[in-house]
């Protein structure tokens, strides 16, 4: 009843499994630029190459990895390290400078945003950036409204198709507010929700656009150790419905807890790339980022 | 009322109104609807009436003013209130609906020999050459924002007056003259005549409440919410899937529509129109109709259009001491507006929502 995806048991066993069973491409090496090994029907998102130059600033550069169907990924690096820049140019705010992004074998580099939230990546804020004066169903409506139909002709004149697209819209963000745990807020107004609450609108905001790939950046910002258990439990669920997740996140112990691979940024490169064990354990890793061993945990 | 109350469960007379049983609503409707159409016998009733009417000007006229400046507001409404777009060039697309009548119907008109119309004819095509004016002037600038937009929206306004006032086509001063009436008769009459405005503001009152339904439809709906959206966060609505600038364009042409419904109405009631009817001024009074109403919200936006129509009608004709009164009608109106923006900075009916925004930006500008 709560899940907003419909996806058969084996499907579900089928792509939990894949990420465990396949090799990590580069084996978590440091210095790894190519990761195009991976087989083509597997990958969803490509970052091919990608280097963005904001003036003289190499934001990013010459990065490259691949997100696969089904898997929890994280992105992660010290502050200013790129991730955020990364994330934007994967959901079109920023045009690589060069290098292509590929999202089901298709390049998304200079479509609009809408386009690409239509096409199946769907993104929630580092600040929480809701419609702060519509209530939380309306604010997942908009959300559910990015596959409708209707027209301002069917609008005006309450043609069928405004009826049925209503209702269902309705219904299904009901359940995704049900889904993320707050069905009870749905008639009031988000700036009156508590901001634990308002991270989890922002999500199911997001999920209401049927995403393949759903981007977080840093969803556990604020919370306390509680929180981050429920937002944990609430990542996985999420991706046991189908959805690819990627996640930006400054917590470590969150990252490693959830992802199944993990990339790892420093002054706009790729350091290193696998699975959480494998990146805890690299020494570029621990030099750049977790910085003297004690902090590691 | 609790902040944590829902738009259902809120106080207040919307409150009252929204918690009553349907047939409950549907008879006030209903009511103040017969009530709505009833007002050019205002001035029998006893006492007060007198006090209403207007006294310089012809009172069915006076209201007849009022239901085009209402249709104005509810235009202008949209695009500023709902879309979030600042126009002011408004006053344009009013300009296009009774141009575009004149052109087909005034015997003037270069190409009257060719169209010959009637008024009723007319209408449909001056509308959508307004809605085509709507879009051509939203279609390269509303990817422009805020201030920008207001700047460039003020030249198309002065672009269709000035060219109205310089192009033997469209006649500037001397303008369009025996532009037809509405259709129809009763008794061998003709319904829309020359001495009686009554039935011009029932016209008028007509076709407000059609736009009245169909504005509501089309605000409780993916329309609205995406308007909605796009004026509380753009670049998050984008990032939602929302086509803003498609909907950003819809309002424009939306509004355009209503504004030019204006036009054509005024165009058949006055039978004659010229370049001096359509100054930015206009706008500008429009535009602090909406905002003094309560931008965001049609009952506002409606009482703001009749109080910039009702005042300069009703201080006509009137006189303190020695001074005509009807003289300083814009320094009246004037205070008036400072008044109420004021004591009520959010509009005299405000879109609970708009409201919310507003102490946002306060709190913004002086945190507690």
């Amino acid at each position: 009843m709560s899940e907003p995806h419909q996806k058969t048991p084996e499907e579900l066993d089928r792509e939990n499994a894949r990420p465990v069973d396949q090799p990590a491409p580069t084996g978590g090496s440091a210095s790894a630029p190519a990761t195009r090994s991976v087989s083509g029907d597997d990958v969803l998102l490509e970052v091919d190459h990608v280097t963005l130059r904001f003036g003289g600033v190499v934001a990013l550069n010459d990065v490259s990895f691949s997100l696969r169907k089904g898997e929890i990924f994280g992105l992660i690096g010290p502050n200013g390290a790129g991730k955020t820049t990364c994330f934007n140019a994967m959901t079109g705010v920023y045009r690589p400078t060069e290098g292509a992004i590929r999202f089901q074998g298709e390049s998304i580099v200079g479509k609009k945003k809408h386009q690409i939230t239509r096409g199946g990546i769907a993104r929630t804020f580092q600040n929480v950036r809701l419609f702060p004066e519509m209530t939380a169903l309306e604010n997942v409506m908009v959300g559910a409204d990015a596959h409708h139909k209707t027209s301002v002709i069917s609008a005006l004149f309450r043609l069928p198709r405004f009826w049925r697209e209503e209702k269902s819209g309705r219904e299904r963000s009901l359940e995704l507010l049900r889904f993320v745990g707050i069905a009870h807020r749905a008639g009031d107004v988000s700036r009156n929700l508590s901001y634990g609450e308002q991270r989890r609108l922002e999500i199911a905001r997001a999920l209401a656009t049927n995403p393949t790939l759903l981007c977080l950046d840093e969803p556990a910002a604020g919370f306390n150790p509680a929180e981050k258990e429920d937002l944990l439990q609430l990542i996985r669920r999420i991706r046991d419905t189908g959805v690819t997740v990627l996640l930006i996140e400054h917590d470590m112990r969150l990252v490693m807890g959830v992802t199944d691979r993990i990339v790892v940024l420093e002054f706009g490169k790729k350091i290193a790339e696998g699975t959480p064990a494998e990146v805890r354990d690299n020494p570029a890793v621990i030099a750049a980022y977790l910085g003297v061993p004690t902090d590691a945990a | 009322m609790s902040e944590k109350a829902s738009f259902r469960t809120s106080g207040g007379v919307r409150g009252w109104f929204g918690r009553q049983p349907w047939y409950v609503r549907a008879v006030l409707i209903l009511f103040f609807t017969v009530l709505a159409y009833l007002l050019p016998y205002a001035g029998d009733v006893p006492l007060i009436g007198p006090q209403i009417i207007t006294e310089g000007i012809d009172w069915p006229s006076a209201l007849f003013n009022m239901s085009y400046y209402v249709l104005l507001a509810l235009g202008l409404n949209v695009v500023v209130g709902y879309a979030g777009l600042l126009d002011l060039g408004y006053v344009g697309f009013f300009a296009v609906g009774a141009y575009g009548t004149a052109l087909l119907t005034s015997p003037d008109s270069v190409i009257y020999a060719d169209t010959g119309w009637k008024w009723l004819m007319a209408v449909p095509a001056a509308l959508v050459l307004t809605m085509l004016a709507g879009v051509i002037l939203g279609w390269p600038t509303l990817r422009l924002r805020g201030d920008y937009l207001a700047i460039v929206t003020l030249g198309f306004a002065e672009i269709i007056r000035i060219v109205a006032t310089s192009t033997t086509t469209l006649r500037g001063d001397r303008g369009f003259a025996s532009i037809p009436h509405p259709p129809g008769s009763w008794n061998g009459e003709p319904i829309f005549g020359v001495t009686d405005a009554i039935p011009y503001f029932w016209l008028g009152l007509t076709v407000i409440i059609l736009v009245i339904l169909g504005v509501r439809n089309l605000d409780r709906s993916r329309v609205g919410r995406s308007w909605l959206a796009i004026r509380e966060d753009e670049e998050a609505a984008e990032v939602m899937g929302v086509r803003t600038f498609k909907y950003k364009l819809w309002a424009f042409a939306i509004g355009a529509f209503i504004g030019g419904l204006g036009g054509v109405l005024f165009a058949g009631e006055q039978s004659f129109i010229n370049s001096q009817t359509f100054v930015l001024q206009f706008s500008i009074l429009v535009l602090a109709g909406v905002v003094m109403g309560g931008s965001g919200n049609m009952a506002g936006a409606i009482l703001g259009g009749v109080l910039i129509s009702y005042i300069p009608d009703r201080l006509r004709g009137l006189s303190f001491g020695d001074t005509d009164l009807y003289e300083y009608r814009f320094a009246i109106f004037g205070a008036a507006i400072i008044l109420i923006m004021v004591l009520r900075p959010q509009g005299l009916i405000p879109s609970r929502r708009r409201a919310m925004e507003l102490k946002d930006r306060e709190k913004e500008v002086a945190p507690l």
